[in-house]
């Protein structure tokens, strides 16, 4: 920290070794023929980006041309500014800023303006009411931008026996559903876009599984539904930790890669690590008569992240 | 030609003693002015180059299936948006360097701007009467930071479909009204329809760029007004300015900077790849990828919402405060609102109500100068937590132990480096006026230490 600041003083304090001026001297034909060749390879640069351009269009080489064009012109002149011009450091008086009697002047003609008003806080009091009513009726269009809130953050298209798809639209076989496995599935016939449609199904041994005794069936063999998205941010969870030494290792938890969100899939979704203050909304599974999966109703709690009404109505 | 336009003018506007006048404008000469001059010059390269991109680019939402040049996603359906911004990467000659320099540009701009920010902080540049000024350049940064981000989200990449996912819910957070505001701005739910993207898109390419040319005009004209600050050094009194004047002397310096930060910003989009849209693929809300990371100046946002536990308000069945406002929102609130009334905070607690235009070097504040590191400190470990999981992989330190490393690091290393810093400040002092250092001064009231 020391050398930290021992440099920074050092470097801030270099600016104030300059010597006074000096009177100037001969031209300087050294630098004159530098900030030629210089303003000359600027020419030749410029000439080479057309040429990069017109040939194939490589970015580097369009970049390196232009680049260096800009950076020899820069040389070119600092150059001049160091070399060529003149140097003479000059001083000056700083304007007076705080001149407290003009101020007053100024006060004094502004309250002119009600010498001849007998009911100053009144006409006062009115002009802001005005003031304040037109700019609370001019918020109104502002209403126009949105729909309402609550009507469109509490719609899920998960219904008692809707199947569960896949991105294609095709069903899912539980039998296919491997243990350990991870995959984003959909209601059937529903916008992929809504919030509420993408789950994860997961698959841990049947055995493992701690739900609660009113989720006992949302989980037929084992197999785990779940909005995707993360009710902190609203990012897609899409890290399954899945240990493969379970004595080392912690348990199997979905995890949202934007802020770390970890949510335990053996009892239903709770929060184990992150910001997250809500569960992961699971959705109760169950199969038809196929062995396909479909929903057995709608999440546990309101999917996407938290706001004023998200624990109500669920 | 000059000498007549001179002229010309003159007989028209009577403007000469005006080009006089900016002509005489004196420059004191130190390399930490030129931080400010820097993101100047990176605002006018993403002004040129950002026009070049709107003919290209569209701003919608309407699926189209790829079949362009780049063979790894032809025949996927995507956005206008992202398909549009593809064609400028591998269909228009001259399209990926623009768009890399551009992108380059947006980066430098801000880390430009805060390296600015620092040296005005460090120097106590912000002090009366150029506090003022210190507000306009905040308001210009936080301004930066977010057309930054409606920069990359309008590409419509994974990437920026992921950071527009936190946009929503940080939305979505404000404390009561947020989720009608977040669907007020999606027009829906997110990820929100057409009439989205084309208000990111006048928001990115109209609004914020006209606030902030409109700041930095109102930004010059003030330090042009007060005249430039200056160190302390032989002749240079609370009074007067010294320096070169601008013509000819610093004029070609300036242009020479201006030219040079664009140089090295087209040899940048020209070399070096950034935000390789097509690696990510289009955005669907039901995809993410793991190890994804914002442009540098988003990081202590990510880093806040990563840091923060899962806390929440509950009110019954009413969430008034959700998670993501604690890290997304009130965090940057706070660190802009310190910025804010640092200049004032400064004037109640050292009772300095004087005009400053002597810079001091940071170990003449000793507190002041301790302050501001503690500040960087804290945003450091927070920008930090952004990479922790980059960390992880490249290092293997387990993401949960480094999160709460930086969770203490965060509440107990800003009052470490308060102290060591205060203490190393208050050293250098001492040292400084027993032997002074060249060229520097110590003539009875050329000495003002406010913060000591």
């Amino acid at each position: 920290v020391k050398w930290i600041v021992s440099l920074l003083v050092l470097l801030l304090g270099r600016g104030r070794r300059k010597a006074p001026a000096v009177p100037e001297p001969a031209p300087d034909r050294t630098a004159e023929t530098l900030v030629i060749w210089l303003l000359l390879l600027v020419m030749l640069c410029s000439i080479a980006f057309a040429a990069f351009y017109v040939h194939d269009g490589n970015t580097q080489l369009l970049g390196l041309a232009i680049g260096f064009a800009f950076l020899c012109a820069a040389g070119a002149s600092v150059l001049a500014a160091s070399r060529l011009v003149p140097q003479e450091e000059h001083v000056e008086t700083r304007p007076v800023l705080d001149d407290q009697a003009k101020a007053d002047e100024a006060i004094a003609t502004y309250s002119q303006g009600s010498a001849r008003l007998s009911r100053k806080r009144l006409l006062l009091t009115a002009a802001t009411g005005a003031g304040g009513a037109l700019a609370g009726a001019l918020v109104f269009p502002a209403l126009s931008l949105g729909p309402n809130a609550v009507d469109v953050l509490s719609v899920s298209p998960w219904r008692d026996g809707r199947r569960v798809v896949d991105e294609a639209g095709r069903p899912i076989l539980a039998a296919d559903v491997a243990v350990g496995s991870f995959r984003t599935a959909f209601p059937e016939h529903a916008s992929k876009e809504l919030l509420s449609s993408p789950v994860v199904i997961v698959r841990i041994p049947e055995r493992e599984l701690a739900l609660s005794d009113d989720r006992r069936d949302w989980a037929p063999g084992g197999i785990l539904a779940f909005s995707k998205i993360c009710p902190h941010a609203g990012c897609a969870i899409s890290l399954f930790r899945y240990p493969s030494f379970e004595d080392t290792e912690p348990s199997p938890a979905l995890v949202c890669p934007c802020h770390y969100s970890t949510f335990s899939v053996a009892d239903g979704g709770s929060r184990t690590f992150g910001p997250a203050a809500r569960p992961l909304p699971q959705l109760p599974l169950r199969l038809d008569e196929g062995g396909q999966l479909v929903a057995g109703g709608d999440f546990s709690g309101r999917v996407g992240p938290s706001w004023w009404k998200v624990r109500q109505g669920t | 030609m000059i000498k007549r336009s001179v002229r010309f003018l003159e007989s028209r506007v009577g403007s000469s003693s005006l080009v006089k006048k900016t002509l005489d404008y004196i420059f004191p000469d130190h390399w930490s002015f030129l931080l400010g001059e820097i993101a100047l010059y990176c605002f006018v390269v993403l002004v040129a180059t950002g026009i070049y991109l709107t003919f290209f680019f569209e701003p919608s939402y309407a699926r189209v299936v790829y079949d362009g040049a780049y063979a790894p996603l032809r025949g996927r359906t995507m956005t206008e948006a992202y398909r549009s911004t593809l064609d400028l990467s591998y269909r228009w000659r001259a399209g990926l360097l623009i768009r890399q320099t551009h992108h380059w540009a947006a980066n430098v701009f801000i880390a430009a701007i805060v390296m600015h920010l620092f040296r005005v902080f460090l120097t106590g540049a912000f002090r009366k009467p150029r506090d003022i000024n210190a507000w306009v350049g905040t308001t210009m940064l936080a301004l930066a930071v977010v057309e930054g981000y409606a920069g990359y989200s309008l590409p419509d990449d994974l990437l920026s479909g992921m950071g527009l996912a936190i946009g929503y819910s940080v939305a979505l957070s404000i404390p009561v009204a947020g989720a009608w505001i977040g669907t007020g701005i999606w027009g829906g739910e997110f990820p929100g329809s057409d009439t989205f993207v084309d208000r990111l898109f006048i928001v990115h390419v109209l609004i914020i760029p006209v606030v902030i040319a409109a700041l930095i005009s109102l930004h010059l004209a003030i330090i042009v007004r007060q005249k430039h600050s200056q160190f302390r050094g032989p002749g240079r009194t609370e009074r007067n300015v010294v320096g070169l004047r601008l013509w000819p002397a610093y004029a070609f310096r300036s242009i020479g900077l201006m030219l040079a930060v664009t140089g090295v910003l087209f040899l940048l989009g020209g070399l070096i790849q950034i935000n390789p849209i097509w690696q990510w693929g289009p955005f669907e809300p039901y995809l993410a990828t793991n190890g994804a990371q914002p442009d540098w100046y988003l990081g202590w946002l990510l880093g806040a919402l990563r840091l923060m536990p899962g806390w929440e308000l509950h009110v019954g069945s009413y969430t008034p405060i959700p998670n993501a406002f604690f890290g997304g929102l009130l965090f940057p609130l706070v660190a802009f609102a310190l910025l804010y009334l640092w200049p004032s905070l400064e004037r109640r607690l050292t009772g300095d109500e004087a005009r400053h235009d002597l810079l001091d070097v940071p170990s003449d504040a000793p507190r002041r100068t301790a302050a501001i590191f503690a500040f960087a400190t804290f945003l450091g470990i927070v920008f930090l937590a952004g990479s922790a999981d980059r960390i992880a992989v490249q290092v293997h330190i387990s993401y949960v132990l480094q999160i709460w490393i930086l969770r203490v690091a965060a509440l107990v290393l800003p009052v470490a480096v308060y102290y060591v810093v205060r203490a190393v400040c208050v050293e250098l002092r001492e040292e400084s006026r027993i032997t002074p250092v060249e060229g520097r001064l110590l003539e009875p009231g050329s000495q003002s230490e406010p913060g000591s």
